[in-house]
């Protein structure tokens, strides 16, 4: 089995993908990326870098496969439970205070753990009938998931209804699923009003204005021009005076647009655009 | 052998790379206690700690230590003199072009922060001028990287097994590895002293 694999290697396989797919992954952070990419070598059995780039090369249906290997799916529901009570004690209340409806963006929303860790909080909280959601990924295979909502039980009772109890929400997260044979099955009302769509933050744009958009934990996947591109799209796709939440231990501080935000809550990484 | 015969470069060092996991927190903290405050090469710690705590670890290793330590953001810059704390539910990683970048990727050796990965990305980028140390440890995590890190040339150092409080993770790196150093704990930190 392969052990590691050159930097040109890479580079070279982001060019096929580029002239084929138009996906462009030659922005991605090169250790995860680089992992990645082993990973799908092992997955598959696949002997090196060059039976790898023939088979994206002529298997388009292979390609969609490696696209979900390569993006990272691991997500909680409530991950950073006191970014969640910020939310729903500060952020919504703030944003309830002045406006009738409100739209959020979950961009990167993988298999949808934090859409619906928001639709329920919004839910106990009676905002959920005044706030549409767009959630957005760049693999459809993911989206599919989000929208399907079966999480493993393992999961749930280990990492999620632990977030959960640790947010502090008013019920009980075992109201809003049904156990089926070693799956948690969401409760699929609460996510009917989102709206789920591919989105690839690389090159797909700006596509609507929101009052607060979430993009946690996965922005560490590019490298900083990336991110610095991704900080802009963001930026223009905010209101004035909305908010923009990213993960505990990312930071905007050196990007372009750093002095258009203030910090709302520098350890949940809340800012606020104060600036066009 | 002993470390004084050690007939060791100085400048042929440019970091240092420590795992560790249960019973490693007082060698931990005893390292960063008694390290000289010129000691000037960054230090990447990934420990083994709880997911859902993000607060505490930086401040309890503090408490006795000269040295800044910080759990660095997403591609944070490194400095010289600096020990970086891998944060709670990330792994991190070395990268090219002298920064630190953080992932959330699955679990590796049932852990997050893996050490295994902290300790082959910053092989990978260091090569032949890093020096790894294995400390205390209940698991496998860091046996893998550790083998990488030699494999590249990097200096290897393991706790000695009779000392640690839990000797699974050196023993796995020892059946794997030939490392170049075998010490306790105050050996560690005057091999560490002796490159200021």
């Amino acid at each position: 089995m392969i052990e590691d694999i050159e930097i040109n290697d890479i580079r070279y396989l982001c060019h096929i993908v580029q002239e084929k797919y138009n996906y462009d992954f030659s922005n991605y952070a090169i250790s995860s990326f680089k992992r990645r990419i082993l990973r799908v070598l092992e997955l598959f059995k696949i002997e090196n870098m060059a039976a790898l780039n023939e088979k994206l090369k002529t298997e388009p249906a292979f390609f969609k496969i490696f696209i979900n290997e390569i993006t990272v799916n691991v997500t909680e529901m409530f991950r950073d439970p006191s970014l969640w009570r910020e939310l729903r004690d500060k952020v919504l209340p703030n944003l309830f205070s002045t406006h009738d409806t409100i739209k959020i963006w979950h961009a990167g929303c993988s298999s949808g753990e934090e859409v619906y860790s928001m639709c329920l909080l919004l839910k106990e909280n009676g905002w959920l009938h005044k706030s549409k959601i767009w959630a957005t990924d760049i693999d459809d295979n993911i989206l599919a998931k989000a929208k399907d909502a079966k999480y493993p039980m393992k999961n749930m009772a280990e990492v999620n209804e632990k977030n959960f109890i640790r947010y502090g929400g008013k019920g009980k997260i075992a109201d809003y699923y049904k156990e089926e044979g070693g799956f948690a099955k969401m409760d699929t009302s609460l996510v009917e009003g989102v709206n789920f769509r591919i989105h690839d933050l690389v090159r797909s744009g700006v596509f609507n204005k929101f009052d607060l958009i979430l993009c946690r934990n996965v922005l560490i996947y590019f490298n900083q021009q990336l991110q610095n591109d991704v900080f802009r799209m963001f930026h223009e796709s905010l209101f004035n005076y909305s908010y923009f939440v990213i993960g505990s231990k990312e930071t905007l501080i050196w990007s372009d647009i750093a002095s258009k935000f203030i910090t709302v809550n520098q350890e949940e990484k809340v800012f606020k655009k104060v600036k066009e | 052998m002993t470390i004084d015969k050690l007939n060791i470069d100085k400048s042929q060092f440019k970091a240092v790379v420590i795992g560790g996991s249960a019973g490693s927190f007082q060698v931990i903290t005893k390292i960063l206690a008694e390290i000289s405050p010129a000691f000037e090469l960054p230090i990447f710690m990934a420990l083994h700690r709880l997911k859902h705590v993000r607060h505490g670890f930086v401040e309890a290793l503090s408490i006795k230590s000269s040295k800044v330590i910080i759990e660095p953001e997403d591609k944070e810059t490194i400095k010289r003199g600096i020990v970086y704390l891998a944060p709670a539910n990330y792994h991190m990683n070395i990268e090219l072009g002298n920064k630190i970048s953080l992932s959330t990727e699955e679990m590796v050796n049932n852990s997050r922060p893996a050490i295994d990965l902290t300790f082959e990305t910053a092989s990978y980028v260091y090569k032949n001028k890093i020096i790894g140390i294995m400390l205390s440890g209940a698991n496998r995590d860091g046996a893998w990287g550790m083998k990488k890190l030699k494999g590249r040339g990097g200096f290897a150092i393991v706790q000695d097994p009779k000392e640690c409080i839990i000797d699974t993770m050196t023993t796995a790196v020892l059946n794997i590895t030939n490392v170049d150093l075998v010490l306790k704990t105050d050996e560690i930190i005057k091999f560490l002293n002796n490159l200021v």
